[in-house]
């Protein structure tokens, strides 16, 4: 076992003989490498936020033609550091009415459930957290408890605009959990195991080419899930001045902010590993360090979708938001899973061919995308638009437009 | 096995430590010069009217009683779609049976109106 071939277990190894060298047992020493394993993850992870706060402002900046940060470093690259320097010297206001525990503990859980996510995600072949038999469960069990900290933030604030941006939150969180749910019944199903290093391992044909609609209604609820845009009805600025997090101030607010970047970038990891092969690619099996960049470029390409995706599109209403997953996301994983499960397993008894068969389920998903589609334009274009003029407002009418009115011109 | 417990605890451990130790090093640096005006709950420069904690009408309980069922569903499915290799055709059909009885009910939750934004 060399370094190349397995940085982790080579790690962890040396470190177990230099603490069993100073007379420390076998089980604490694991226990201790757990505990650096554990905070090098999660402390990488949270550094990056920096690098992925600025990449997201440049990208912006970029699609609305401008500059985007471009001062401090080259590129503006520690635009991000420097804010948050100034974030950590700013005054903690907490209101006068607000319930301080859930108040406080708020900032701390919604951070702690984005977090929690990246113990079982595997970042290369023997690089990963843990290899839990039910890592997809556990993925979903943490994800949820993001909402908790929003609804403890909206009802903790004792603020009527806080409570409404984390009631909508609550409504709009449970709504998307049930597609994004049974989205991952296909892969599960195709790999047989919840254990996200098994769902990898099994990739030989990455699952976007097997089921290509079952990905992208994973990718759109999971947007929904963390609240970007069209799904940030949640801290709407123009209807809820900021939703939940409205009463919080300094760092306190910079943790639902590196909340939001990092849970971005985790779905993207998350689609990526699911979906896009994860570190599969081309002698990721011998240098898992190759397939940790392999990783990384897939995340950060599904990463650049979203962020481009944010600048491009307008919000949506909250009952249009509603409509959109119960009655079109819903109904169509539905018939997805149930048209997957029958053709699979009809197809694996006729014998056919791994490459054949995913042929065959590419074109049947764009064709369920393409009839859902059509349905669903057909029956928008039927429905009569409600007449939302106001009454009748005095305008100022002049009758020269080059006039202005007591000039005496 | 335990040890993979062990490690998911000592994690969460960390990272529930890691945003708690960053807001209390920002709490000692930051400045403390509360005032009433100040602590105000913020309304758009308005006087807030009454408590926030009242009663009101929490328009999704009837998503949160749909939610309800459909989350039920996929602990029953998800057991199903990790034997689905090892299953004869007999058994998918049963599970899909399954699943079309709650098509039939999300259907039924949809013309009954419960899917509608009030």
């Amino acid at each position: 076992m060399t370094f190349w071939s397995d940085p982790d277990g080579f790690l962890a190894n040396w470190l177990i003989h230099l603490l069993a060298g100073i007379g420390i047992p076998a089980g604490v020493a694991q226990a201790i490498g757990f505990a650096l394993g554990a905070a090098i993850l999660a402390t990488g992870s949270l550094l990056f936020v920096l690098f992925l706060i600025w990449l997201e402002r440049k990208m912006i900046g970029r699609v609305q033609d401008r500059l985007g940060p471009n001062r401090l470093g080259p590129w503006g690259i520690f635009q991000s550091v420097a804010d948050m320097l100034k974030i950590f010297t700013k005054e903690y206001i907490t209101p006068s009415g607000a319930d301080k525990v859930p108040y406080n503990l708020s900032p701390i859980l919604t951070v702690a459930a984005v977090l929690m996510v990246w113990a079982v995600v595997p970042l290369a072949i023997t690089v990963y957290g843990v290899n839990l038999n039910v890592g997809l469960l556990y993925i979903i069990a943490v994800g949820s408890l993001g909402e908790m900290g929003i609804l403890m933030a909206g009802w903790g604030s004792n603020n009527k605009y806080a409570l409404l941006g984390a009631f909508r939150a609550a409504a709009q969180l449970i709504s998307y959990e049930v597609p994004m749910v049974l989205s991952l019944l296909i892969p599960v199903m195709l790999s047989g195991s919840l254990s996200m290093t098994q769902i990898v391992v099994k990739q030989d044909i990455w699952y976007v080419l097997y089921t290509p609609l079952a990905a992208l209604i994973f990718l759109i609820t999971s947007i929904a899930e963390v609240g970007r845009a069209p799904f940030d009805l949640t801290e709407a600025e123009s209807e809820l001045v900021a939703g939940f997090n409205i009463e919080y101030s300094g760092l306190k607010f910079g943790m639902f902010f590196v909340a939001d970047f990092l849970h971005s970038f985790t779905i993207s990891l998350l689609v990526a590993v699911i979906f896009l092969g994860g570190w599969r690619g081309p002698g990721a099996e011998t240098y898992p360090l190759l397939g940790f960049v392999y990783l990384v470029i897939k995340t950060s390409l599904v990463n650049s979708f979203i962020i481009i995706e944010r600048a491009s599109l307008p919000r949506f209403r909250i009952d249009q938001m509603m409509d959109f997953t119960w009655k079109v996301l819903t109904p169509v994983i539905l018939i997805l899973v149930v048209v997957t499960a029958l053709l699979e397993k009809t197809l694996v008894m006729a014998g056919a061919l791994a490459w054949v068969r995913t042929g065959i389920m590419f074109v049947v998903n764009i064709a369920i995308l393409l009839i859902a589609d059509t349905v669903v334009r057909r029956h928008l274009a039927r429905r009569p638009r409600p007449d939302v003029r106001g009454k009748e407002r005095p305008v100022a009418r002049p009758e020269n437009f080059f006039s202005q009115p007591g000039s005496g011109a | 096995m335990l040890s993979n417990w062990l490690y998911i605890g000592i994690f969460m451990v960390v990272s529930l430590f890691l945003p708690a130790a960053a807001i209390f090093i920002a709490g000692l640096l930051a400045p403390k010069k509360p005032n009433a005006i100040k602590n105000a709950t913020y309304e758009c420069g308005m006087e807030t009217v009454g408590d926030s904690w009242i009663q009101f009408k929490a328009q999704y309980y009837v998503f949160a009683l749909v939610f309800l069922v459909f989350d039920i569903e996929t602990v029953f499915l998800f057991p199903w779609a990790v034997a689905y290799n090892q299953m004869t055709l007999f058994g998918v059909l049963e599970a899909i049976v399954f699943i079309l009885i709650l098509l039939g009910a999300l259907i039924y939750a949809w013309r009954k109106g419960a899917l509608e934004w009030h």
